[in-house]
């Protein structure tokens, strides 16, 4: 009976010990900033890059080498005071534009960014020709309607 | 509008559609071109692998047509394409110089001794920050770069003969055979 209980209390309190040892798999092993505001722009930052290896992945999620090699580059430039603009223009200059998950509008970008809109346009007129065909309205809408139907 | 008319640009549009879907099966989601194509390579100072105290940087690259090859000894790839960089130099008589990029220099001399040593020289980037700096995300990656230091080519993944044929070969001007 002795021995029951004493398995018993070993096994909850290896689960105890597992459980609080979570945190230390995180995958960011990295301290923290000492200024809360260089801490935000840091997590910002790594959550809108891409971690190429792995693709579908941001480097702050990500535990490749080169992700980890990132977030190292990206905590220097954010503890050297640089912009976020310049942080990312270092790693589309290196990388290329899929480096990051929003891209920059730019002249390469610009059909990304516009295409919705463009089939939002194309689709919403065809709705709207469609529409107006079916409802045998005349074409001319500022002419007076027909009252004979 | 004639009748016939109605069903033309729905049909163009689904045959522009499976257009792009059919042309996206052949294409490679993992490659990512470089920004660096046809621009200078970037700079880089590093120790060598075998001359310890010797430093490798983009002007030791000067003057004649190289590849600049990111190798590592964790890397199944690089183990690959080891034979082809083998022949390259000795059949093209082509200068390859490394990037052992993350790895032990220990390792790194144990292979090059075993396998047989295709580089001129290799620079060590052991924290990785010049593999950032040129855009590395995968090795083994291949640069091939002009006698004036610009990057002509970049080839992500083992190389072969037939690519080295195919994709370099035609780049280079008045390179013998």
């Amino acid at each position: 009976m002795s021995l029951c209980i004493g398995v018993a209390w070993r096994l909850s309190l290896a689960m105890l010990l597992i459980l609080s040892s979570i945190q230390v798999f995180a995958i960011d092993p990295q301290q923290s900033f000492s200024n809360p505001a260089d801490q935000q722009r840091y997590k910002q930052l790594t959550s809108e890059i891409r971690c190429l290896v792995c693709q579908n992945e941001t480097i702050a999620d990500s535990t490749a080498l080169l992700a980890n090699d990132l977030r190292r580059e990206v905590r220097r430039m954010v503890e050297e005071g640089m912009t976020d603009a310049e942080i990312k223009d270092f790693l589309v200059s290196r990388y290329g534009d899929f480096v990051l998950y929003r891209p920059q509008f730019k002249s390469t970008t610009a059909l990304l960014w516009l295409a919705p809109l463009l089939l939002l346009i194309i689709g919403g007129s065809t709705f709207a020709v469609v529409l107006i065909r079916r409802s045998g309205l005349p074409k001319d809408v500022d002419a007076p309607l027909m009252s004979d139907d | 509008m004639p009748k016939g008319l109605k069903f033309v640009f729905p049909a163009l549009a689904f045959i522009t559609l499976m257009g792009f879907f059919f042309l996206g099966l052949f294409r490679d989601p993992s490659y990512i071109p470089s920004p660096f194509v046809n621009k200078q390579a970037p700079e880089f100072d590093l120790p060598k692998l075998l001359q310890e105290n010797e430093r490798l940087t983009l002007i030791d690259m000067r003057g004649e047509y190289s590849l600049v090859n990111v190798w590592a000894t964790w890397c199944s790839g690089c183990r690959l394409e080891h034979d082809t960089l083998l022949s390259v130099v000795a059949d093209y008589n082509m200068p390859i110089y490394g990037l052992n990029w993350k790895d032990d220099p220990a390792k790194a001399k144990a292979w090059l001794e075993q396998l047989g040593n295709p580089y001129v020289a290799n620079g060590v980037d052991e924290i990785g920050t010049t593999a950032i700096d040129w855009g590395v995300y995968g090795a083994p990656e291949t640069f091939l770069l002009s006698p004036e230091g610009i990057v002509l080519h970049k080839h992500i993944g083992p190389l072969n003969i037939e690519i080295w044929r195919n994709d370099f070969l035609p780049l280079m001007q008045g390179q013998g055979t």
